[in-house]
């Protein structure tokens, strides 16, 4: 989370696009939440506005002049991995760059081609 | 000086208790000038609590503070907590990890001042942009600390960017060693912050992050921080996430500075049992990290039992162990059996309590009950070395508090043993019992002139072993107080940045220049060593107007009894060391 909002020159948690929580706590474990690049992702068919494009090779691009921030596509993804930036009112996507795995010291979160 | 850095860090919430009302003041001046972290806290402790304050009336304050490194740095993972410690009567201060760093500085602030007393039990919840004073009647008297923290999850929002800091039934009983539990596992553990909470009958704080600072010099923190991670992950940390640092048992017995059955000796024949080897081949079900740690220190045990009545039908939790809570809890109570021993430290933890001086205090008790200084009209209980299932009752009443035993047992080993005897074997420095070391003088020394007492202040117990490593000689008394003092107030940077003291290897005074220049800092590192010095000579003035003198201290004479790797500790030795401190300080302050 860190890595991914540092990415944007940001120091904080919630302009992240990754996710990290516990199932109930701490002794559960913990629950990574990322975007898995959907071949068929349904946020983009959510998307009134056509400002989430497929992405070759699996994912989406977001084009934020066309986004008017109804939310839709945070509905529509049941993983979870997209969220509203409360500041700019348009979704925080994942841009599939990778640095976010650099820093992760176990290997939990790779970058890797959809198959 | 980077002024949009210092100007997003110093932001200082201040809340009041008894008229349920808080507001922000910027205090760039504070923390222009003394960084952040302790060096802020001791500043906002001054203005908070005047000389004389009783530590559980409204004039306590809680302080928490967290520095200009915070979470944006690897291993920049902790919080400091100030107060006056209601075991001892002095500013106190109490570290904890978890996600209490980063939820506290991505709320938007550098420090959170927590003033006065509630007629009624309540919480909070600290959002970026309010506070919320919610009734905690139904959460009073929920003896768990961490079933305080389930109930809490479900109801405060925030999943993933917020801490969650409680307490259990010894801060509400005002147990004058009760923790705050900080998420689960982590703890503001030593000197009684839970009961101080208990006392402002606040019985938990949710901070929830939400917001975001623009990094000053983008392309220098991406390099500095790599070089800084880089040396996270390498040899420098490697006994924090192998073993964890249950691995001192094994390493410390070998050489007999294992503090067992109170300290009575410092070789325990069940080492081996409760070792750190043994707890990660049995035991060792998870290791998890405080956020902005590479390392993951936080070793968790999975406990599994089954019912008592029932056979087939089994529970299993999860503890986490350190270091400390096993010597406390294991060797110092001859315990080997290490089901029992996270009985033990389960009860310890659900009740809220600090597993330092429970452990030390229930030793102490089965020392007077066996050479009959008390009986078992004291006690309840027959406590007996290794007996684990009483010394989980005698946790229990040290909370319950049933007779005036306990009640005396619960103010800290120091006040049983006044009223009791058998002070000779009562384990406190300055009324605090001590971590678990048993290594050579410069320890005792740096315990009983640390400013919160701990074997951490300056790391004296590792000076000692190197002594006995490299087969050297003792350093004059003179000598050792430079020495111990010098690597305190060095310390003092690292609580102001505020950095893990696990780190303490991987932080030189020269990448932290360079880290804090990134953030559009001035710093040289003469200064920083400067400001170490300042903060801790601070430290020691308040102490001092609160009336610590050093040379007036108790010491047991346990300590100059039990042989230690550098043999027997000589009386004079460290009476000259306390001398020589009081001078130097006197002197300074």
């Amino acid at each position: 989370m860190l890595a991914c909002s540092e990415r944007l020159g940001y120091a904080g948690l919630t302009k992240s696009a990754i996710r990290i929580v516990t199932p109930g706590g701490v002794e559960r474990g913990f629950t990574v939440i990322v975007c898995r690049a959907c071949r068929d992702p349904p946020c983009a068919r959510a998307c009134p506005e056509a400002a989430l494009k497929v992405r070759q090779g699996g994912g989406i691009l977001l084009d934020p002049s066309k986004c008017i921030g109804c939310g839709h596509c945070v509905e529509a993804c049941d993983i979870g991995a997209i969220r509203l930036d409360p500041e700019t009112n348009k979704p925080i996507t994942c841009i599939y760059c990778g640095y976010c795995a650099e820093f992760c010291p176990h290997g939990v979160i790779a970058l890797e081609e959809v198959g | 000086m980077g002024r949009d850095w210092i100007r997003t860090l110093s932001r200082v919430l201040y809340i009041d208790l008894a008229k349920k009302s808080y507001w922000v003041e910027n205090r760039e001046d504070l923390f222009e000038e003394w960084l952040g972290g302790i060096g802020v806290a001791v500043k906002l402790y001054e203005e908070e609590v005047p000389r004389g304050a009783d530590p559980l009336g409204p004039e306590n304050a809680i302080i928490f503070s967290v520095g200009p490194l915070t979470t944006i740095y690897p291993m920049a993972s902790k919080t400091i907590a100030a107060f006056k410690s209601p075991l001892n009567n002095y500013f106190a201060e109490s570290h904890a990890g978890g996600r209490s760093a980063s939820a506290i500085r991505f709320a938007g602030y550098g420090a959170i001042v927590i003033r006065n007393a509630s007629e009624r039990p309540v919480y909070l919840i600290i959002e970026p942009e309010r506070v919320r004073f919610r009734d905690a009647g139904a959460l009073w008297g929920v003896r768990s600390a961490e079933t305080v923290g389930r109930i809490l999850r479900e109801v405060t929002g925030g999943a993933g960017v917020r801490s969650i800091l409680r307490i259990g039934g010894a801060g509400e009983r005002l147990v004058r060693y009760a923790s705050v539990m900080v998420e689960t596992f982590r703890h503001f553990g030593r000197m009684g912050l839970g009961a101080v909470f208990g006392s402002k009958k606040l019985k938990a704080v949710v901070i929830i992050a939400g917001k975001n600072f623009r990094i000053p010099k983008l392309k220098e923190y991406r390099e500095i921080h790599r070089e800084i991670y880089e040396l996270t992950r390498g040899p420098g940390t490697k006994k924090y996430h192998d073993l964890g640092t249950a691995a001192n048992i094994i390493s410390l017995n070998v050489i007999g500075a294992l503090p067992t059955r109170n300290f009575s000796s410092g070789r325990f024949e069940g080492a081996e049992e409760i070792s750190g080897e043994k707890l990660a081949e049995t035991m060792l079900a998870r290791r998890v990290a405080c956020v902005a740690c590479p390392v993951a220190c936080i070793h968790l045990a999975a406990i599994r039992e089954e019912y008592e009545d029932e056979k087939f039908l089994y529970k299993t939790e999860f503890i986490s162990y350190d270091y400390e809570p096993i010597y406390a809890l294991g060797s110092n109570l001859g315990i080997s059996d290490r089901f029992g021993l996270f009985k033990m430290l389960k009860a310890v933890e659900d009740w809220g309590l600090d597993a330092i001086s429970t452990g030390v205090a229930l030793a102490w008790a089965t020392e007077a009950l066996e050479r009959g200084i008390i009986s078992e009209n004291e006690t309840l209980l027959h406590l007996r070395w290794g007996d684990w299932k009483t010394y989980v009752e005698a946790i229990k009443n040290i909370v319950t508090q049933p007779n005036e035993f306990y009640q005396a047992l619960a103010l800290g080993v120091e006040e049983a043993a006044k009223k009791y005897g058998g002070e000779e074997f009562a384990l406190a420095f300055n009324r605090v019992e001590p971590a678990g070391y048993v290594t050579g003088p410069l320890y005792f020394i740096s315990l009983a002139v640390g400013s919160r007492h701990s074997h951490l202040d300056s790391g004296a117990y590792s000076m000692d072993q190197k002594l006995f490593s490299k087969g050297e000689k003792l350093p004059a008394p003179e000598e050792a107080v430079e020495k111990i003092a010098e690597e305190e107030a060095w310390r003092q940077v690292l609580n102001s940045l505020v950095i893990c003291l696990f780190a303490r290897a991987i932080y030189t005074p020269d990448n932290i220049c360079n880290a804090l220049n990134a953030l559009d800092y001035d710093f040289t590192q003469d200064a920083l060593r400067e400001l170490g010095w300042k903060i801790y000579l601070e430290k020691q003035r308040i102490k001092r107007e609160e009336g610590f003198r050093p040379t007036e201290l108790r010491l047991p004479e346990r300590i100059f009894q039990t042989p230690t790797p550098l043999g027997k500790i000589s009386k004079e030795y460290i009476q000259r060391a306390l001398e020589t401190f009081e001078k130097i300080i006197g002197n300074s302050t």
